[in-house]
């Protein structure tokens, strides 16, 4: 049953993933392209830059976007919901209980001892991504972009809805 | 609370509309948008005061999911109920989903035209280029709290894991967080094996 998957590829990911947003991203991509191969690397990259380029939580527009894509409006709202509802009905429900223990050196460590796992599933994903840019575009092409992205990103801090633009105007031109 | 005297209905378009500014204007993703939240919560309707934002950030801390969901949840259910609870969780999510549909819908009508098809390939070295940004971001704060060894043969065992064994990464990193929580404190940590 889709909506199911649906529910349980949003659910799963947000209700492990520490660290605020950013750090389900590899969690989402493992479910949506590993798992269920509702979008390819290539598809979920495209989203991926939009969503980055776009201001609020990357979270819910990547669960909005995905679930859309995959059943419609009830997709949408279903992968929404699995993002959202479970952690802020805790929140809400247990706030007594969490106060009290939002200095625990137990919950800190749930935090710090999922962080280098992120990071790995992060550092995995870069890779893919390189595989997968090497594959299309050419290592000439990807070289480029990608060192004038990083150029701009870390040095100059660029905006990233300002490098994203540019990369789609180097790709309209040059890549197609 | 400040203004406790504001009628319920009233609260919920103001929720509605502190929020909205708040994901309009909140690039980067949940965790930079908090400054943002902080603006419209504490300094312009003062609804919380600082000390209370830094208990509702710190509470927001200790689940997992999104914080930039969590926060607007929590504090428009305090100031306006079910009704300001779910005006501002729209308020900050909506606008940004619906524009993502709409721009990625124009994008794959399009996909078979050579130059979009360009454009589209060349947004993967810049995302890889972002999530490797993320990457070491993450492994810097980690290493900084457990550690490089702890941290490495952290990544490391759960590479094996996941990408190796085929393990499902929820069990993996759900073994972790059932360890952190269950590891008696006062031991110095002794890295959390899956």
């Amino acid at each position: 049953m889709i909506y199911w998957d649906l529910f349980l590829a949003f659910f799963i990911p947000n209700i492990i993933g520490y660290g605020g947003g950013p750090a389900i991203i590899p969690l989402i991509e493992a479910e949506v392209v590993g798992r269920y191969g509702w979008m390819t690397a290539q598809t979920f990259a495209e989203t991926l830059a939009l969503g980055n380029a776009l201001p609020s939580p990357i979270a819910t527009k990547m669960a909005g976007y995905v679930g859309y894509e995959v059943a419609g409006i009830g997709g949408a709202f279903i992968a929404v919901a699995a993002t959202v509802l479970p952690s802020l009905l805790l929140m809400l429900g247990a706030l007594g209980l969490l106060y009290r223990h939002r200095e625990s050196p137990r919950v800190k460590r749930m935090s710090q001892w999922v962080r280098p796992v992120i990071a790995m599933m992060m550092a995995w994903l870069t890779l893919g991504f390189l595989l997968e840019s090497l594959n299309t575009s050419g290592a000439v092409h990807t070289l480029i972009i990608g060192i004038v992205a990083a150029i701009a990103l870390i040095r100059l801090k660029t905006h990233p809805a300002f490098v994203v633009i540019g990369a789609l105007i180097y790709g309209g031109l040059f890549l197609g | 609370m400040k203004k406790q005297a504001i009628k319920k209905q009233g609260a919920s378009g103001q929720l509605f509309w502190a929020f909205f500014r708040v994901g309009i204007f909140g690039f980067g993703g949940g965790p930079a948008m908090i400054p943002l939240v902080r603006a419209e919560v504490v300094t312009r309707h003062q609804w919380l005061t600082d000390e209370e934002f830094a208990d509702v950030l710190a509470i927001g801390n200790t689940l997992p999911g999104p914080i930039a969901t969590k926060m607007p949840g929590y504090i428009g259910y305090r100031v306006g109920g079910v009704t300001g609870c779910i005006a501002a969780v729209i308020a900050v999510i909506f606008p940004m989903i619906v524009a993502m549909i709409i721009m990625l819908g124009i994008f794959s009508r399009y996909r078979d035209v050579a130059w979009i098809r360009g454009m589209g390939q060349a947004v993967v070295p810049v995302v890889m280029v972002m999530m490797a940004q993320l990457t070491w971001d993450f492994f810097d704060k980690s290493q900084a709290a457990l550690g490089w060894l702890a941290s490495a043969v952290l990544a490391i065992i759960a590479a094996g894991l996941i990408y190796w064994l085929g393990i499902h990464p929820g069990w993996v990193v759900g073994a972790i967080l059932v360890a952190a929580l269950l590891q008696p404190t006062g031991t110095k940590k002794v890295e959390g094996s899956a």
